[in-house]
């Protein structure tokens, strides 16, 4: 339990610094950022290796600890008539396996919300509307070519470019498509046949609409706020959660002395106080944006 | 004619045990498994003695009428344990713990056992530190000691003020060994109620399974009876509730002889009794003696403004104050022993200087020490010119650091806070230096009946001097019974198991059983305690500090009556086979309430003042107790007869070889 | 004072039991808790009632045999002391007082409010000592020097009176608090440190077999913990346990 639930704290402080991007870079720039950062955490090896850890951590948290419940309500088959354990421990500690519930079942339905998505879905890719002068013919008196502002959909490539994306061109029945998209993000050159790029999927929008009340370009979400109001009520249970797990994991692997009793006990609190708000505030910034 | 042969080996008083131990038969580690040894009491004798038998090879039986053998009350002993080991470097030896044991006995104990006694006391310092008792040291690492009463060397070993915990729970863990190991079988609430003898031996016993109430038989080659001291004959006594004379009384009934009954020692340092309901009495560690001073106010008027509260004892001066320890023995002053300082504060108390409502207390006052370590902590932490305030603060560190738990203890008994306002102490029964009469080999009268610890007589005469107990405890357990019964049981190598199907077993358990029965019929209207209570009233009034023919005489007759009104009108609500505390506790008032008649007929039986027995017509000009070698120079034993009431006194004369008998004094 | 006791009577291991009341009158506030129950029962022996067995014996902290669930909390509302400690003046008059046993499966009730708690003692059995025979011959004690601080703290973990009351106070009926201890105090002395790694392991299988729960560090122990016996003795032993089952 400890062991995992230390790693799962370390997933927590990458999570957060990921999310981060959310609030703390704006326009193209963060919506870049962040389906970059999307791309590279579905797509590193490195990262892969340790988001199966992550999984594993979370499932083994969560056996285990339903495991250990399951004895420990075998180990007092009758309760006491008067009970007055607020004396003597604190609330969280006590009941970490409600806590730790609540926090699964949050999981689980974040991930069908966007890691399921992320991962199996075939998301809108990362497009950006950008304004050209195109030719859209000959003028028949100058016989100059007439240049007309267009409005082009470009997909943001994982190399890090803006290439034309299909839709909007055929629409503007300027040229034939030059690509054609495959597998959900591969572009292919619809005439070669060869794949020139793969687009970014973009989640960055996804979390936008989901928490986002009628931001423009985007489709409205009249949930938005139940969304915002649950994701940070669990919030607030994940930071219980980790008011009594973070210290405790210590004192589970014996790293607890008395000389730095104090120290573990404060940076547990910090901890379970701050990451939670950081989380938290994010989706409520979004909302108000 | 005595029937009494003492067994004390030949040769000079120094090489008595190891010659001893050199000519004693061994039995063979093969035969060993063969035998089988039942101990009675898991305290620090009868642990230490079940750990060291099985460890030898023999198997062991151990009986404790507690929830586990951890809880023996051993464990309650708070000081520490004297060894000759002489670390300080202060002139300790062998010789002189040996000669303060026997002076502090008054001279009534046998100068062979307590050799013996004080030349192993440093090989159990040794052992209790292998197995792990985490004793006091200093900041070089090395043991730490403290002085004691009616001594003048510091040789006493403790672990804060809880030292009998400690060895206790070194001697449970080396049964605990022995226990998962299956050497010894551990028997817990488990009470005996008879031994069995087959052709003149100690052949096994009848114990009572308190959870359902069964009765069931054990046999074995020898019997070691453990099972502490009889103060709780008093009602009122630092004793744990359960302990009992039960075990005692049954081999004394069945022919082992009583030795010195009278002999009680009355702790000066409880605190006093506060109500009608108590129901026992708490200790406040000698040890608090090296610090505390003891004192009244000077004054009767003073007394009188305390007990109305207009005054409080810090309000009263340094001359106002009465440190009569200090002022009636200059030498020892307030480390007299504890006979001494227990019968002073009765003098001041029946004179009526007494501090509390009832009149019955004295202060014992930690102001002046906090002071002192308050300036000598000062000096080691550079304090430069240091306040009043500082000085307590930091001598309050000291004093807590020492006694904290005492303190808290006392605190949480009292609502005092013992930092601020002297402690109120007062005399209370604590140890019983009588018991069943042992030889040299620590066997009874009655064959393969062995009795260790507080349950015998041997070693501490008329009055135990501090931290002795403990190291009597464990160096019967652990160094001297463990040779001596192999001596006896060399004879049972092709016994064989002793058969629990014999007429004697048969009658042994009828005899509990009617026994049991009778208690549970009366069906009267009082309880046990009720009954316990007047006994030791009866007891504390007239077999207590002071003792005077007129009042043993009526006690007497009073304990008479109280038997007989006891087996007429006591009440035990439910039955004998089911957990029944009130049963548990008939069947060993019952027996104090004989054993309390035999302390009577002791006392009135020794005319003379000796330790912890004072007959008020023994004393010296200026009320000092006053022995009488020539006539009571000897071991009081008694024999029963039948009837209670007509014991049969046995003597063995005392022989002091090596030590001059004097007239003690403390001044 | 008057007070109102609802106090669980068991007849036997087997049956059911229930909380029943007794009122009790005349109880003196310097009276300890176990006087009051001595008053009790008193009263109902002469009133023809069977009282109510309880265990209790040295009465004055140390042996840990005493033990009751007092108003929701092990040895009752007061700190560091066991029940035969607890003083009468830390209640009210006119309160109502909850007795209950020791709740834990490795303490079944035997009767009324006395438990076993043998398993303990096995738990001791499987490893709580240092394995030196009695004979004496043994090193002279201060041959091994042992740093003051190591000694005091061994102590402290020593000073384990095993009454019971941290498995009785943690809500998962653990026995981590006082399996910590002896394992600490053994620990922590050069004499116990050689046979550590099998000491730990084979007394925290004992402990897991006699079905205590498991620690899940919420400290209650700690709190109710008469003796004061600190979490401290938990890490140290979490930590022993690493060491042994990963080197051993």
């Amino acid at each position: 339990m400890a062991l995992t639930g230390l790693f799962l704290c370390l997933f927590l402080v990458g999570h957060l610094l990921g999310n981060l991007q959310l609030i703390f870079i704006t326009g193209e720039e963060g919506k870049v950022a962040f389906n970059e950062y999307a791309y590279f955490m579905t797509h590193n090896p490195a990262v892969k290796v340790l988001s199966y850890l992550t999984y594993f951590s979370i499932l083994f948290h969560a056996i285990d600890g339903l495991m250990l419940t399951i004895q420990n309500k075998k180990a007092r088959p009758t309760n006491y008539a008067m009970n007055k354990p607020n004396t003597n421990s604190s609330t969280p500690a006590r009941y970490m396996a409600i806590l730790g519930t609540v926090v699964l079942v949050f999981i689980c339905t974040h991930m069908v919300n966007f890691w399921a998505k992320m991962h199996f879905t075939n998301m809108p890719l990362h497009t950006i509307t950008k304004s050209i002068e195109a030719p859209v013919g000959q003028d028949p008196t100058t016989g100059q070519p007439v240049v007309k502002e267009l409005e082009v959909d470009y997909v943001y490539t994982t190399n890090g470019q803006y290439q034309e994306s299909k839709v909007s061109l055929a629409e503007m029945n300027y040229s034939e498509e030059k690509y054609e998209i495959k597998k959900g993000t591969m572009l292919y050159d619809k005439t070669s046949g060869l794949k020139v790029a793969e687009g970014l999927k973009d989640l960055h929008s996804q979390v936008m609409t989901f928490f986002g009340q009628d931001i423009k370009g985007l489709p409205s979400n009249s949930n938005a706020l139940l969304y915002v109001i649950l994701y940070v009520l669990s919030m607030a249970v994940l930071g219980f959660h980790l008011w009594h797990g973070f210290s405790s994991a210590f004192q589970t692997l014996g790293l607890r002395s008395k000389k730095y009793v104090g120290a573990i006990s404060m940076a547990g609190k910090l901890f379970a106080v701050i990451i939670p708000a950081a989380f938290a505030i994010i989706p409520i910034l979004i909302y108000l944006a | 004619m005595s029937v009494l042969d003492s067994k004390i080996p030949e040769g000079p008083i120094d090489r008595k045990w190891s010659d001893y131990k050199n000519k004693i038969r061994l039995v063979n580690p093969a035969n060993k498994r063969n035998i089988d040894v039942i101990v009675v009491g898991t305290g620090l004798a009868g642990g230490s003695a079940a750990a060291s038998l099985a460890e030898l090879g023999y198997n062991v039986k151990a009986f404790c009428f507690q929830d586990s053998p951890r809880r023996a009350h051993s464990i309650a002993a708070q000081g520490g344990i004297n060894a000759a080991k002489n670390y300080q470097g202060d002139g300790d030896s062998v010789f002189r713990l040996f000669y303060d044991t026997v002076k502090g006995g008054d001279y009534r104990s046998r100068e062979a056992n307590v050799h013996r006694l004080a030349e192993v006391s440093a090989s159990i310092i040794d052992q209790c530190v292998a197995q792990g008792v985490p004793f006091a040291r200093d900041y070089g690492g090395l043991l730490d000691n403290r002085s004691f009463g009616g001594v003048l060397v510091s040789r006493t070993f403790y672990a804060k003020g809880q030292t009998g915990q400690q060895l206790l729970l070194g001697a449970y863990s080396a049964m605990s060994r022995q226990i998962g190991k299956g050497k010894i079988r551990m028997y817990t609430r488990h009470e005996m109620q008879e031994l069995v003898v087959v052709d003149g031996k100690a052949r096994g016993i009848i114990a009572r399974n308190s959870v359902n109430g069964e009765l069931e038989r054990h046999s074995a080659h020898a019997v070691v009876i453990a099972s502490g001291g009889y103060g709780n004959v008093f009602f009122l006594s630092t004793n744990a509730m359960g302990s009992n004379v039960s075990a005692n009384w049954k081999i004394h009934k069945k022919g082992a002889q009583f030795a010195n009954p009278c002999f009680t020692q009355i702790h000066p340092t409880c605190i006093p009794v506060s109500g009608e309901n108590q129901s026992k009495l708490t200790l406040m560690s000698e040890s608090l003696r090296n610090d505390g001073r003891i004192w009244v106010p000077k004054n009767i008027e003073d007394v009188e403004a305390i007990k109305q509260g207009t005054k409080k004892p810090t309000d009263l001066t340094e001359d106002e104050r009465d440190y009569y320890l200090e002022r009636r023995y200059p030498s020892f002053g307030n480390l007299v022993p504890r006979d001494v300082a227990s019968r002073a504060a009765k003098e001041r108390c029946d004179a009526g200087y007494g501090v509390n409502a009832t009149g019955e207390a004295v202060y014992l006052d930690f102001a002046a020490a906090i002071e002192r370590y308050g300036k000598e902590q000062a000096h080691v932490q550079h304090v430069e010119s240091p306040t009043a305030e500082d000085i307590y603060k930091l001598g309050k560190g000291v004093v807590e650091g020492k006694y904290g738990n005492l303190f808290q203890m006392y605190y949480k008994i009292t609502d005092d806070n013992p930092y601020e306002t002297p402690m109120k102490i007062y005399p209370a029964v604590h140890y019983t230096m009588g018991g069943v009469w042992v030889d040299y080999n620590l066997m009874s009268t009655i064959p393969g009946c062995y009795v260790a610890g507080e349950a015998n007589f041997s070693d501490h005469g008329a009055n135990r001097l501090g931290a002795s107990a403990l190291m009597q405890g464990l160096a019967d357990g652990y160094f001297v019974l463990p040779y001596t019964i192999g001596d006896y049981l060399a004879d049972d190598i092709r016994t064989g198991a002793i058969p629990t199907d014999t007429t004697e077993f048969d009658e042994a358990e009828n005899a509990v059983r009617s026994h049991l029965e009778r208690l549970i019929d009366v069906q009267g209207t009082k309880s046990v305690d009720y009954f316990h209570k007047r006994l030791g009233k009866v007891m504390w009034n007239n077999v207590g500090m002071a003792r005077n023919e007129k009042d043993l005489n009526s006690a007497i007759l009073e304990i008479q009556n109280i038997r007989n009104e006891f087996y007429s009108n006591v009440r035990i609500p439910g039955k004998i086979d089911e957990l029944n505390p009130e049963l548990e506790k008939a069947g060993r008032v019952a027996d104090f309430l004989e054993l309390g008649e035999l302390m009577a007929i002791d006392a009135l039986s020794r005319n003379e003042s000796c330790g912890g027995h004072f007959r008020e017509e023994s004393q010296t000009p200026e009320g000092e107790a006053q022995r009488k070698d020539d006539e009571y120079g000897y071991v009081a034993s008694w024999e029963y007869s039948g009837n209670p009431s007509e014991p049969k006194l046995h003597k063995e004369d005392l022989v002091f070889e090596n030590i001059k008998l004097v007239q003690r004094s403390y001044k | 004072m008057k007070l109102n006791l609802k106090i669980w009577r068991q007849n036997g291991p087997q049956d059911k039991g229930e909380m029943k009341t007794y009122p009790i009158d005349g109880v003196d506030g310097d009276m300890s808790f176990l006087e009051m129950m001595d008053m009790l029962n008193n009263q109902l022996v002469e009133s023809g009632e069977s009282p109510v067995a309880f265990d209790h014996d040295c009465r004055e902290g140390i042996c840990g045999m005493c033990s009751l669930y007092i108003n929701g909390e092990a040895h009752g509302p007061d700190r560091g002391v066991t029940t035969c400690q607890l003083h009468m003046r830390k209640f009210n008059d006119g309160d109502t007082i909850y007795i209950e046993p020791w709740r834990a499966k490795a303490f079944p009730v035997i009767k009324d409010l006395v438990v076993d708690r043998s398993s303990f003692d096995r738990i001791m059995n499987s490893g709580g000592f240092v394995s030196v025979n009695t004979s004496g011959n043994t090193v002279d004690a201060n041959s091994i020097p042992i740093p003051k601080d190591d000694a005091d703290k061994a102590f402290e973990a020593a000073t384990c009176i095993g009454c019971g009351a941290c498995v009785a106070s943690c809500k998962n009926a653990s026995a981590m608090l006082f399996v910590s201890a002896k394992v600490s105090q053994l620990s922590l002395l050069p004499q116990g440190k050689v046979e550590a790694k099998e000491r730990v392991l084979n007394m925290v299988q004992t402990m897991d077999d006699e079905g205590f729960g498991n620690c899940t560090n919420t400290g209650a122990c700690e709190v109710e913990c008469p003796k004061g016996i600190s979490l401290e003795n938990i890490a140290r032993m979490n930590r022993e346990y690493l060491k042994g089952a990963l080197t051993k």
